[in-house]
């Protein structure tokens, strides 16, 4: 592999995304939920509309269960799959789906964290199932954007710059 | 790693500040920061220690535009130059779509610039990623310092070249940085060597800041294509 594998998602895989993050967030009456790839980036969001910067969060969020990895691996383990940070009022549990993407939930008191960790776990299958369908489609390989390589698209670059 | 969302029609890319310490990687993303209209960019992000030392990183959101009615957005992010800190700098590199490495022109750290280039290459090739194979460019800051090294001694020790193996690519290419100069060209011997796109830059001032961001953001959004 020569650079990063991208990878890209269709309007049906977002719904099918979109329709367990639903349901979980239903059953748990957490706040809100968010999945972030393991690059820092947004992928979806449902709930509460976050009250922070949804790109600074995933980018802390990667790099927290990135970190986290690395210290997994120091005590001998080969991953820690969730992770969980507890505050006065809201706390948030962590969970790896795929080894792509983070499902963050973001709770208050209205719900427990053994509800939240045991739902979370029948909806990681669910989306792990789905992520793992989407990356065996895309395959390793780079998916080509048309048009990006036209003499057009160079000239909209420029643009951009001024 | 570009995350393309052909629902919402975005695009999201990686760009990673690589370099020595105290090299003006985050004076970059802050001299971004400050310029680029608000509502293009979010918040800056400093994962420092208590006297500005890059800790784990610095983190950029900035939204270029529409390019082939895609959002385009990139994230600007910098990693911890200080040699200590490998083990987080690595982890900031997963998933990276293009590369700045910001060298430090002062002639007494050619030794640290050396040192930092040599890591990229290694923690790149752990993750399997190949930096001749992905969108790089090199800026040389602090020009304006008396104790800068000439240029041409930063190029040959820090961006000498690699063979160019394509033969689709070996045409020579000028350098639209540096007039007389070629990031393709073939040697005597016949071989064909490419190397980085490079910019001298003054990154407290802003000098060549853009330009370098400019250049790299180009190559990245052609590597899409």
């Amino acid at each position: 592999m020569p650079g990063a594998s991208s990878w890209s998602f269709r309007e049906e895989d977002f719904k099918a995304i979109s329709e367990h993050l639903n349901n979980l967030l239903r059953e748990t009456n957490v706040k809100s939920l968010l999945l972030v790839d393991r690059a820092g980036q947004v992928v979806a969001n449902v709930g509460e509309p976050p009250q922070f910067d949804p790109q600074a969060f995933a980018s802390l969020t990667a790099a927290d269960f990135s970190a986290n990895d690395q210290l997994a691996k120091m005590i001998g383990e080969h991953e820690f799959s969730s992770l969980f940070h507890q505050g006065e009022k809201e706390s948030m549990y962590l969970a790896d789906v795929a080894r792509r993407v983070i499902l963050v939930a973001l709770f208050d008191n209205r719900t427990t964290l053994g509800m939240v960790r045991l739902k979370v776990k029948s909806t990681v299958e669910d989306l792990t199932k789905l992520f793992e369908a989407m990356f065996n489609r895309v395959g390793t390989e780079s998916p080509k954007l048309e048009g990006f390589g036209s003499k057009e698209a160079e000239d909209e670059i420029d643009k951009l710059f001024g | 790693m570009s995350m393309i969302n052909y629902a919402s029609r975005e695009i999201n890319c990686k760009l990673v500040y690589y370099g020595p310490g105290l090299g003006g990687k985050t004076t970059n993303l802050e001299h971004v920061f400050g310029k680029v209209n608000p509502n293009a960019r979010g918040k800056l992000i400093s994962l420092a220690t208590e006297t500005e030392r890059t800790l784990f990183f610095d983190f950029l959101p900035v939204d270029l535009g529409t390019v082939r009615g895609f959002k385009t957005r990139f994230h600007l992010y910098t990693v911890p130059g200080q040699v200590y800190y490998n083990a987080s700098r690595k982890l900031i590199l997963k998933g990276v779509d293009g590369v700045v490495f910001v060298a430090d022109s002062q002639l007494e750290r050619m030794e640290a610039n050396i040192e930092s280039m040599q890591n990229l290459y290694d923690n790149m090739a752990e993750y399997g990623y190949d930096l001749t194979k992905i969108p790089f460019v090199v800026q040389y800051n602090k020009r304006d310092l008396p104790n800068a090294a000439p240029l041409k001694d930063l190029q040959a020790s820090l961006n000498p070249g690699w063979p160019l193996a394509e033969t689709d690519k070996q045409t020579p290419t000028a350098d639209p940085v540096a007039a007389g100069e070629f990031l393709v060209w073939q040697l005597p011997t016949g071989e064909w060597v490419q190397r980085a796109p490079a910019h001298e830059a003054v990154a407290v001032t802003g000098e060549g800041v853009f330009e370098t961001l400019k250049t790299v953001s180009k190559l990245v959004l052609k590597s899409l294509g």
